[in-house]
């Protein structure tokens, strides 16, 4: 496999005594889709926040296409092409959903003015199937909309590694079959995902790889089938039942 | 109501203003003048308090600033026009170093901050006498002319300035720095996702908020006269001035130009009629405006309230 275009090496951020991430080192490589796991409040965010210059590392190094960008600032990393979503969505809530995408164009998405942005935020509404509420405020979407609307609004920035947070949670069956689907197109188009993901469903069916996060270290990381059967993944975060029944199911399917 | 009409009522009122030494007496002028220069500093304010959704107090030190420093180099011997010039300048690059500093603040703190600086830049006005005069005020050469021709001078004088802060604020508003400036205001950090430089915009706003405050205040110090530090920071200004731009509508183009006029007619009008409770008058009629108004008054829809009152009107039973 190529170099990876992003590379995590001994990344830690601690806020005053409490360690949210630990060493953890790691590399994206261009086109996998990578899920992060781990229970609640293993540093999952807070890696993500780093790498996005939300939060600096306290210590460590990120290089991003061979460019050092540890304690870069957020709107830096949109414009490099680090988009990300948000656990709670972050749209502009009187905006129209149209504008919300055009503004993650013509600032992340480097388009020279306001008209080739709305253009190129068309193309994404169209992609993400929101057309037809091009110009409806964004607080009036559903949250399934809202969700695909931050979507939209990071593909729109151009970006070539997007951090999804959760995308799927809150969202019915159907409604993440759709989300599904989606993240698989934008696989696609070449796009690097890294996916914070609950939904072991999704994880499985998604992932080319998996990392697994525990108290802020990285304590386990390989292909899907791999992970649900190891035994520090199962006692950290999967539980010996669900461990069983997620095996059954693969081996069945 | 379309854009196309919004810009031809603006034009008429530019007119209006305009010809008033044509037709009225030098009180009405004088009004006019006012009218002009809390417009442009409504306008001036709507940059940082509408389109970025900052609440700054800072309009009165700006103001002073633009005071002093155009009355102390036009003593020194700049021609007028350069004194202006200057304040403007000087005002702007105040604000721009300030910026960077105080526009870490958000939301109350941010507002607490911007109140300050008013009293600080006052108290160091005031305290360097030998500069400033301290609070024996400062002299400024007069305009030469009989009284009207100075009030024509004036009006044209801060009309031009309104006009020149209306240009900024439509090509502002029109622009990527001003949809910049507007995702700032629904959502900072969503703004510095997507790419948003959000320090340097904000930076850009509060230094535009400032300079054409400065321009304004050395022209009134060549207006008046006289300055000192009382009158030239004054706290009623830092008010009345985000009030203004509340009422017609924050964050928009023409919400400063309808807010700055509405308020000083009402002003106008509650202070001729009662002379003793006009204040108390006139803040409840603010705070009920603002209360029902959020949008102010360009966010009324006047034709969905036309067509509730014309079917009133035309089944009177009905209505209960």
């Amino acid at each position: 496999m190529s170099a990876p275009i992003l590379v995590l090496e001994n990344v830690n951020k601690h806020f005053g005594g409490i360690h949210a991430v630990t060493d953890v080192s790691m590399g994206l490589h261009e086109g996998e889709i990578v899920a992060l796991i781990g229970p609640n409040g293993a540093g999952k965010t807070t890696l993500v926040n780093v790498i996005t210059g939300v939060h600096s590392a306290s210590g460590g190094c990120i290089r991003f296409l061979g460019v050092d960008v540890t304690n870069q600032r957020p709107f830096q990393a949109a414009r490099r092409g680090l988009a990300r979503t948000f656990q709670i969505v972050q749209p502009f809530p009187r905006m129209t959903v149209l504008e919300n995408v055009a503004a993650g164009a013509l600032f992340g998405g480097a388009h020279a003015n306001l008209r080739d942005a709305m253009a190129a935020a068309r193309e994404q509404l169209e992609f993400t199937g929101l057309t037809g509420f091009a110009d409806r405020a964004a607080s009036a979407l559903t949250l399934a909309g809202r969700k695909r609307l931050e979507l939209a609004k990071s593909l729109a920035m151009k970006p070539k590694i997007l951090m999804l947070d959760e995308v799927n949670a809150g969202l019915n069956s159907s409604e993440i079959d759709g989300a599904l689907t989606l993240i698989r197109r934008i696989a696609e188009r070449g796009i690097t995902i890294l996916i914070i993901e609950h939904l072991m469903k999704v994880v499985l069916s998604l992932a080319h790889r998996v990392l697994v996060l525990h108290h802020g270290q990285l304590i386990a990381e390989g292909d899907p089938s791999k992970i649900v059967s190891d035994p520090k993944v199962i006692e950290a975060y999967l539980g010996e039942k669900f461990a069983r029944r997620l095996k059954e199911a693969s081996s069945h399917g | 109501m379309t854009q196309r009409l919004r810009y031809i009522i603006f034009a008429a009122w530019v007119m209006v203003l305009a010809s008033t030494p044509l037709w009225a007496e030098n009180y009405t002028v004088r009004l006019a003048i006012i009218v002009a220069m809390y417009t442009a500093l409504s306008q001036s304010w709507n940059f940082i308090g509408g389109f970025t959704g900052y609440p700054s107090f800072s309009t009165a030190a700006f103001f002073g600033l633009g005071c002093y420093a155009g009355a102390l180099t036009q003593n020194a011997g700049l021609p007028v026009i350069l004194a202006w010039v200057f304040a403007t300048l000087f005002v702007g690059l105040f604000a721009a170093l300030l910026g960077g500093i105080i526009l870490r603040l958000r939301g109350h703190y941010f507002a607490i901050g911007s109140f300050g600086i008013v009293e600080v830049v006052r108290l160091v006005i005031s305290s360097w006498g030998d500069l400033t005069g301290g609070g024996d005020g400062l002299n400024v050469a007069l305009v030469t002319g009989s009284p009207n021709v100075v009030a024509q001078t004036f009006l044209a004088v801060m009309i031009a300035i309104m006009l020149i802060v209306f240009a900024v604020t439509v090509v502002v508003d029109r622009s990527r720095l001003g949809f910049g400036l507007r995702c700032i205001q629904q959502n900072e950090d969503a703004a510095d996702m997507v790419g948003v430089n959000t320090t340097r915009y904000k930076v850009y706003a509060y230094t535009m908020s400032a300079m054409f405050c400065g321009t304004v205040g050395a022209a009134y110090a060549s207006w008046t006269g006289y300055i000192d530090p009382s009158d030239s920071f004054s706290i009623i200004m830092t008010v009345k001035v985000p009030v203004m731009c509340l009422l017609g509508g924050v964050g928009t183009v023409f919400g400063p130009v309808v807010g700055a006029a509405a308020f000083l007619l009402l002003e106008e009008f509650f202070w001729t009629r009662f002379l003793e409770y006009n204040r108390a008058i006139l803040g409840a009629v603010i705070v009920i405006l603002i209360f029902f108004l959020p949008g102010g008054l360009l966010g009324i829809r006047y034709r969905e309230l036309f067509a509730r009152a014309r079917a009133r009107l035309s089944q009177p039973g009905a209505a209960t």
